[in-house]
């Protein structure tokens, strides 16, 4: 129902009658203008959340042990508690449809060195699983495997600026380093989102650490991701099972955290989870009662407009308008008002944030604020529906005003 | 063409109601040129309203061009008002934000006719009251008789039956409400059934008809040497 007479009629209206128009019209795009700043910078903050924890993999579980804090069972305070291969496979084992993925982990300090470039590193001997929880992204190569770790080869793979302090510019993979006097194979170069101390770390298979670095299987960590089917409370409750029956298993009393704890990325996820809800809730709290006063503020300009061209209106209606074509006439108005000043509230919004996005990111541990399409799309419908009622309401009762009375009207 | 009996209208005050019109009975030919006298508050301008539709009245019956006038809703009575009436006011009502021609050309608007065509037409009519010149003009850069002259030629535009004029001079001084009614005799003596109301003897005494009313009931209708001497 495209009509050219009604849209020239509404333009000469916008046009003659600009202060108004401009007026209702920037409520609304201030309106949106907020909402689309707050929405992106909460967006933001939840996007900086979300990374913060994305070096490891969602699922991650760190099995670590220490000294123990309790006596227990008649063995002492402060005994050192070990980590075994036994153990390893006992966790596998014993909670095998609960685990995703799982690696051993064992450090070393390494001097590394290629030609005449050498520098102290820390190697990390872990299982082919390791990957996948670390998170390590692999940039030529390949990771370490099974084969790897049933022949004690001796592959190593290492991180991105490992490399180029090693290699400069030059090819790494398919060369020998020597680490710590003997030679091992690079066979993958990775990167990480964890920073630069990640990728200057390297990764060799555990067999071969146990092999030839004190001929024993002790372990540092274990570290797992949990099966991602569990929901967060199972996969919480997991972890604490796991913990009672590893320090039951090792002699250590139940209560004691420093002897052997498990770290849950769970735990960490139901508590950002909850944070970021109570923030969405009062976002869109605060988001949409912007909207509302966006709204208000243009229904009163509608109201006072109305108002004032009652007697417009009058007159029309003795020339022959029907009260629905004043109301259609005053709804496309507004509906075209609200659209045109919500479009730009939005573009301007979106805008601004790409402006101040990067500092934000440097300076205040907001990432990437920006608003998605689909918070677009629905702020857009509102603002439509909005101009709409807005204008509906007043214009259909002016259009119900008897015309004698609309002229009387001044 | 305009046939009323015993028409009746009273309007609410508070818990009160004020008896405006106390049954009038009167009959207007085609091609007439009547105008109605009265002190404020006669009724005469309550009349006019329901005449031109753009009030109800409480009893009696209504024909408007053999059609009798009865629950109308707004839009049947918007459609017949465009269809057969054209108003001309006191204080010219024109809409500020148009031009003279726009003015002018918005009755056919509402008719729904093209706008190249709609606008032919109503340039047509400003030549008509003399006004060609004026056409692009707002009404506030146009002087009283001006503007009653774009009012009027808005009145003809839709080619009405009748046309309503509500104390058309009331707002001008006499030089110009003699123009305005020169203007408004050629259009009877076109043919045109001519609808004044007016107080003054002067503008009543060019009219061919004057219908007297007084607290709500007619207490003369003659016809004018005017109408005699045709």
């Amino acid at each position: 129902m495209f009509d050219l007479d009604r849209w020239r009629e509404i333009f000469q209206s916008i046009n003659k009658n600009r202060l108004r128009s401009v007026m209702s019209g920037f409520t609304v795009a201030f309106a949106i203008l907020l909402f689309t700043l707050l929405f992106g910078i909460v967006s933001g903050l939840s996007n900086s959340f979300k990374s913060a924890f994305s070096d490891d993999a969602q699922n991650f579980m760190k099995v670590r042990v220490w000294k123990t804090s309790k006596p227990y069972k008649g063995l002492q305070t402060g005994r050192r508690v070990q980590l075994r291969n036994e153990d390893y496979n006992y966790i596998g084992k014993e909670y095998e449809d609960r685990i995703q993925y799982q690696s051993a982990r064992v450090f070393k300090n390494f001097s590394i060195k290629y030609k005449n470039e050498a520098n102290v590193y820390r190697v990390r001997a872990v299982n082919p699983d390791h990957q996948f929880l670390e998170k390590t992204i692999i940039d030529e190569g390949r990771f370490l495997n099974e084969r790897d770790l049933n022949e004690r080869s001796k592959n190593i793979v290492i991180g991105r600026l490992l490399k180029s302090d090693l290699f400069g510019e030059r090819p790494a993979l398919g060369k020998r380093v020597n680490v710590s006097g003997s030679s091992y194979l690079v066979i993958g170069i990775f990167s990480d989102e964890g920073g630069d101390s990640e990728e200057r770390k390297a990764f060799i298979p555990i067999t071969t650490a146990q092999m030839m670095y004190g001929n024993n299987d002790y372990l540092n960590e274990v570290v797992l991701g949990y099966n991602p089917n569990l929901s967060l409370d199972k996969a919480i409750a997991f972890g604490k099972q796991m913990e009672r029956d590893m320090r039951e298993k090792m002699n250590i009393h139940p209560d004691d955290r420093s002897a052997l704890s498990v770290r849950n990325m769970a735990e960490a996820n139901k508590g950002v989870g909850i944070f970021m809800a109570i923030l969405y809730a009062i976002v869109i709290l605060i988001g949409s009662g912007t909207l509302v006063a966006g709204i208000i503020g243009i229904s009163n300009i509608m109201i006072f407009v109305i108002k004032e061209r009652t007697k417009e209106f009058g007159i029309r209606k003795a020339l022959g308008a029907v009260p629905s074509s004043i109301v259609g006439m005053v709804v496309q108005e507004s509906v075209l008002i609200t659209t045109i000043a919500g479009y730009l509230g939005l573009s301007l919004g979106t805008y601004i944030l790409s402006l101040i996005g990067n500092s934000l990111e440097e300076n205040y541990f907001i990432k990437d604020p920006s608003v998605s399409p689909e918070i677009v799309i629905g702020a857009t419908l509102v603002l439509i529906s909005a101009g709409l009622i807005a204008g509906y309401i007043p214009a259909k009762r002016a259009a119900n005003i008897k015309p004698i009375e609309a002229l009387r009207a001044d | 063409m305009i046939k009323i009996e015993k028409l009746h209208k009273s309007y609410p005050i508070g818990k009160d109601s004020l008896h405006v019109l106390k049954g009038i009975d009167l009959n207007i030919n085609e091609g007439e040129f009547v105008s109605i006298m009265g002190s404020s508050g006669s009724g005469k301008s309550t009349l006019l309203n329901i005449v031109g539709l753009l009030d109800g009245h409480d009893e009696g019956n209504y024909y408007l061009n053999g059609q009798l006038i009865k629950d109308l809703n707004e839009k049947k009575a918007a459609v017949l008002r465009n269809k057969f009436l054209g108003f001309v006011f006191q204080s010219f009502n024109l809409i500020g934000y148009k031009t003279a021609l726009e003015n002018v050309a918005l009755p056919l608007y509402y008719k729904g006719m093209a706008r190249k065509e709609r606008l032919k037409v109503a340039l047509d009519y400003l030549d008509k009251v003399g006004l060609k010149d004026w056409a692009n003009h707002l009404p506030n850069e146009l002087s009283g008789g001006q503007k009653q002259r774009v009012a009027i030629a808005r009145a003809l535009v839709t080619k009405p039956k009748v046309v309503l004029a509500d104390e058309p001079t009331g707002a001008l001084d006499s030089v110009t409400s003699d123009s305005v009614m020169d203007l408004l005799k050629d259009i009877n003596n076109e043919g045109m059934t001519v609808f004044v109301i007016t107080h003054e003897e002067e503008v009543a005494a060019q009219t061919k008809r004057i219908v007297r009313l007084k607290d709500g009931l007619i207490i003369s209708d003659e016809l004018t040497k005017a109408a005699k001497a045709v």
